[in-house]
């Protein structure tokens, strides 16, 4: 398998598992994001996620490259879904492995954050009265300067 | 003729996701092109201030230069994860 990749399969998260696997790890994190019914009181039937997907994969192995420069021991897989997806679905899981604890949790932690910042997929609600396409879920509506603000730290 | 592509809220709003502009010059910045599509969409102009943009599939500012192969898209607010 590829270790940064967009799918329209469901997702197995033991490959993730598997690939961040070695010996020098001494702690996995994993991290899933699934699809939630209630938001604020409406009703989700189903997500429809889309992606640009060549460069999604690009954006996702530039949060892995992100991640190793700060934690050079560190390994990263990270695979998001498309398509139609129903209520508990996995929409996205990363795998991150480091020698120690800490850096693993703060590494996944950064991949989910930095996926809703640079990765070009979108997410449309589709409700019991009528359906949207999600933006903005980090508060940032516009770029005045063209591109999103390159964080400096993991 | 230059290329877009278009994804999400800005392809249902365009009804499609790909559009093509005419260039009257060789080379055009991120800018123009930004321009150009609002005119052409009326109904784009509010989402395409809020996206971004990618030539080649890396993001862009507005002064970058955009040249007839290149592969340039607009990309709304993102909601992965």
């Amino acid at each position: 398998m590829k270790n940064f990749s967009i799918t329209r399969e469901k997702i197995e998260i033991q490959p993730l598992i598997d690939f961040v696997s070695h010996p020098n790890a001494g702690a996995i994190c994993t991290f899933i994001g699934t699809v939630r019914e209630m938001t604020k009181g409406l009703k989700t039937l189903y997500l429809e996620y889309q992606a640009y997907e060549e460069m999604a994969e690009k954006k996702l192995r530039q949060i892995g490259d992100e991640i190793v420069a700060k934690h050079p021991e560190a390994k990263v897989a990270i695979i998001h879904r498309v398509g139609h997806l129903d209520i508990m679905d996995v929409a996205v899981a990363i795998a991150v492995s480091t020698p120690h604890r800490d850096a693993s949790f703060e590494a996944s932690r950064y991949a989910i954050e930095r996926i809703k910042e640079i990765v070009p997929i979108w997410k449309k609600e589709n409700w019991e009265d009528g359906q949207s396409w999600i933006g903005d879920q980090k508060e940032k509506v516009s770029y005045p300067t063209g591109k999103p603000e390159i964080k400096e730290e993991v | 003729m230059v290329r877009i592509l278009l994804f999400a809220g800005l392809a249902e709003a365009a009804g499609s996701s790909v559009v093509s502009l005419e260039m009257d010059q060789a080379e055009w910045t991120v800018r123009a092109v930004r321009e150009k599509l609002s005119e052409l969409y009326p109904a784009l102009q509010d989402l395409l201030e809020k996206s971004m943009v990618a030539v080649n599939q890396e993001y862009a500012t507005s002064a970058d230069p955009v040249r007839e192969t290149d592969e340039i898209a607009f990309i709304p607010p993102v909601s992965g994860g």
